[in-house]
């Protein structure tokens, strides 16, 4: 009987998933946010601990999908507790006036199988600006990184500007786990 | 054959240029360190780094060449300032190298691996690690404490010749005519 239901059932399931987009939820402890920048030539790598994402997808009509991202910014970490006291002040995240940075799709584009171009606006210290971020999609697991310019969203402003000093260039790379995906 | 009375051309600019060297780097490290996080501080700490693989280089090549050439006879001189000149030569060198070594190891368990002059990635031979880091950044300071006390030892041996003694010591390193 067993083994007649679960062949009878599958398609069944997939269908009644495939009628509505789930809100998924992400699973923090198995994502990650971190970025990596330049300074004086020399690769820095931070991360932020705490972030949310609603998500809303299907893989079969990805252009109706909608993702709502929203980073904590004092969660922030260069692995250096002088970098880290620096970092939250005015000139950097200033995360007394601006705690959370967020990224608001505006479409979804496959563009290969479990590949997708997400545009959206990145907000951070007030500053928003279009971006197209490339993800690939893998059981339950988004991940991709994109290039932005720190000086966009005024991070690292004043005496920091100097891009001899810290590039212009950041790397943001994320991987963020869903579950009911 | 008499033994000659100076180092060779090249030992000698090696000496000259990695004392001006390495007195900078240290008189830069005292500064760097007593800067708020500033993008002066982080300029001068690359500098720094910069400055202290280049003495690492330098102080190879320099070993390299003392080993393969004879350096002029010792100076007369009672056998226990020599034993001590020696001595002060040898810990000198070991210390050349400790320094540097133990400040890009420090930079390597810091997490803020060297790029030599911003272009060439220098490899980690110490993995990221703070407790690591830490030790390195003490090891560094008080090797480096060490190399300014020996330096300072190595300049009154030498003001002693040229004050008290009043002979040609200087002539050994370039200075003057025997």
């Amino acid at each position: 009987m067993k083994r007649l239901l679960l062949p009878l059932l599958a398609p069944l399931l997939l269908a009644a998933s495939a009628l509505t987009a789930q809100a998924a939820t992400l699973q923090p402890e198995k994502s990650d946010l971190s970025f990596t920048f330049k300074q004086m030539g020399v690769p820095v790598d931070g991360k932020f601990k705490k972030f949310e994402a609603q998500l809303d997808f299907d893989a079969k009509k990805p252009e109706a999908g909608k993702i709502a991202f929203t980073v904590d910014l004092g969660s922030v970490s260069l692995g250096d507790a002088s970098f880290d006291a620096e970092v939250v002040k005015a000139p950097w995240f200033d995360t007394k006036r601006n705690g959370k940075a967020t990224f608001v799709s505006t479409g979804i584009k496959p563009t290969g199988p479990g590949k997708y171009d997400v545009a959206g606006k990145l907000t951070i210290k007030g500053a928003s600006r279009d971006v197209v971020v490339p993800i690939t999609l893998a059981s339950g697991v988004a991940s991709g990184s994109v290039a932005i310019k720190r000086l966009d969203f005024k991070i690292g402003d004043g005496e920091w500007a100097d891009t001899s000093m810290v590039a212009n260039d950041v790397t943001v790379k994320f991987k963020l786990a869903f579950a009911g995906l | 054959m008499t033994p000659a009375t100076r180092y060779t051309p090249v030992a000698i600019a090696l000496h000259w240029l990695l004392a001006l060297a390495i007195v900078g780097a240290f008189g830069v490290g005292l500064y760097m360190t007593s800067l708020p996080f500033s993008p002066a501080r982080l300029k001068l700490y690359n500098w720094h780094k910069w400055a202290g693989v280049t003495i690492l280089a330098l102080s190879a090549l320099r070993l390299l060449w003392r080993l393969t050439h004879r350096p002029p006879a010792d100076m007369p001189m009672p056998a226990w300032q020599a034993r001590v000149a020696h001595l002060t030569h040898g810990l000198l060198y070991a210390l050349f190298f400790a320094v540097p070594l133990a400040g890009w190891a420090y930079s390597s368990a810091a997490g803020f691996p060297i790029v030599w002059f911003g272009v060439l990635p220098l490899p980690d031979f110490v993995p990221r690690d703070k407790e690591l880091a830490d030790i390195f950044k003490l090891v560094h300071r008080f090797a480096a404490y060490g190399l300014g006390l020996l330096v300072a030892a190595h300049v009154a041996g030498a003001l002693k010749h040229i004050v008290i003694d009043r002979d040609a010591l200087l002539v050994r390193m370039g200075i003057g005519r025997a």
